[in-house]
């Protein structure tokens, strides 16, 4: 079967996951976004490329943050952007994800960009809509968040070039986080030769293994030589007790400090995709530190996210 | 017509000669991504023109973009002077339907509102699709519309014109 995202000249149509995304694919995004960066450094900083177009943001589960972020990229692409407070609106009332799609389709959406509890929410849509709609997962369930995947490559390519040399330690809550499974993916696709999974046993699963990744359950093995160290927010609010002794030993033992990450290269750069819980993954000296790449992520995934919408809107199905 | 034979190398030389009566103290040249950023990098070195040349692309703002998508390898835009109140010489190396200079005009005025803005070519082969003269072109020629011209540099520096069918 052909994979959902590309088009039968294997170009991108809709954003789901990483995985089975061939290496040219995620180098364009990544090389696209370079071009879109200077974009919010002009005096105009808005191109035409989606004018007239309406972008839905699909938000079944809240998040701030990412959200506004894709808002900002449709806007700067000169999209129309509506943004639906779903959570509380038509599924409240008892409405099918499908018929939701439905009735917006109706109002002649060109894309939207989804974010679900469910893993798999977004390719069902995509099964679903026209052919001229495109679908950006913007975060399913514990599955995939492509866009944040490949914001993390384009901060770890423009610290560090080239991707064939380097060691990248995930750290944290690995089993809850979508985050890690996209970062997996793209490090495996763009060659990474040592992608290294740190934590609790009862936070890295161990099939891990299978997908080539080193599991570390000593944080010191795992930060030991990294080029990158990339820190994963604690999810409280997906954890159901047991998991964890308390927010406080995590930290002992698994959060950031400055002497920890003395253990990592003398140039690593530190990441994590947000929001930061201070003292509970990362000490404030390293989050503020100099090593910290926090804040830039955020600005290149503005950029990335203009790529990603530009690239699938200018592909047909 | 079959094959056309254009010396680039005489060309760049007749349009560097064209370009003395244009260019003033402070313009600023620009090429027009790919062929054009080389004939402006040329240019502001046998030239001798203070300063750095500037590198526009159409990209973002491609009318045909519904069709063609984002192609792909193309530079960013890199203007590295004041656009606002600036006389701007715009360089490229074929003006056909007149496309890609509007798309152009559009990217160049994002930077800001410059105070005049020329355009010279290495060649002009007609078709044009919009209202766009250059005040400057070394050569003119016509062209069957399958046909394809486009400019090259050698490992040396040095130009020559490619032709091919469009497929």
């Amino acid at each position: 079967m052909r994979n959902p995202q590309l088009n039968r000249h294997g170009e991108l149509i809709h954003l789901l996951s990483i995985e089975g995304l061939p290496r040219d694919v995620v180098t364009h995004i990544l090389d696209t976004a370079g071009t879109f960066l200077s974009v919010s450094e002009r005096e105009v900083k808005k191109v035409p490329l989606l004018r007239g177009k309406s972008v839905f943001n699909l938000f079944f589960e809240n998040s701030t943050r990412t959200r506004t972020t894709f808002e900002i990229a449709a806007k700067r692409l000169s999209a129309d952007v509506i943004n639906l407070d779903i959570a509380r609106s038509s599924t409240a009332k008892g409405e099918s994800l499908l018929d939701t799609i439905a009735n917006l389709s109706a109002m002649h959406a060109d894309m939207f960009v989804v974010r679900h509890a469910e893993s798999g929410a977004p390719y069902l849509i995509a099964r679903h809509v026209a052919p001229h709609v495109h679908v950006v997962n913007a975060g399913d369930g514990r599955h995939a968040h492509p866009t944040q995947g490949l914001l993390d490559m384009y901060t770890i390519r423009h610290y560090k070039r080239d991707f064939t040399n380097l060691t990248v330690a995930i750290v944290g809550d690995i089993v809850h986080s979508r985050v890690a499974r996209s970062d997996i993916h793209a490090l495996a696709t763009l060659g990474v030769p040592e992608i290294r999974a740190v934590g609790p046993r009862t936070l890295v699963p161990g099939d891990l293994r299978e997908m080539g990744v080193r599991v570390c359950h000593d944080m010191a093995e795992g930060v030991r030589g990294a080029d990158v160290v990339i820190m994963l927010r604690l999810q409280n609010e997906r954890m159901s007790g047991a998991m964890l002794p308390s927010a406080g030993e995590f930290f002992k033992t698994y959060g950031l400090t400055p002497d920890k990450l003395a253990l990592a290269k003398p140039d690593a750069i530190v990441m994590h995709p947000g929001p930061i819980n201070r003292g509970v993954e990362i000490d404030s000296s390293v989050a503020d530190g100099s090593h910290s790449v926090i804040l830039p992520q955020v600005t290149f995934g503005i950029a990335v996210r203009m790529a990603v919408m530009s690239i699938i809107a200018g592909n047909e199905a | 017509m079959s094959t056309l034979a254009l010396d680039a190398e005489a060309l760049y030389a007749e349009l560097r000669a064209g370009l003395r009566g244009l260019l003033a103290p402070d313009t600023a040249l620009v090429g027009i991504w790919s062929g054009g950023a080389w004939l402006a990098e040329r240019l502001q070195r046998d030239l001798q023109r203070p300063g750095a040349h500037g590198v526009i692309t159409s990209t973002l703002h491609r009318d045909d973009f519904g069709e063609r998508g984002l192609a792909g390898g193309a530079g960013a835009t890199q203007l590295p002077f004041e656009v606002d109140g600036r006389d701007i010489l715009l360089v490229d190396d074929v003006l056909y339907t007149g496309r890609t200079v509007r798309a152009v005009l559009n990217e160049l005025f994002d930077y800001g509102r410059p105070a005049r803005v020329t355009l010279a070519v290495l060649v002009d082969r007609g078709g044009r699709e919009l209202p766009i003269e250059p005040a400057f072109a070394a050569a003119r020629v016509a062209l069957p519309p399958g046909q394809r011209l486009s400019l090259a540099r050698g490992d040396d520096g040095r130009f020559t014109f490619s032709t091919r069918s469009a497929a």
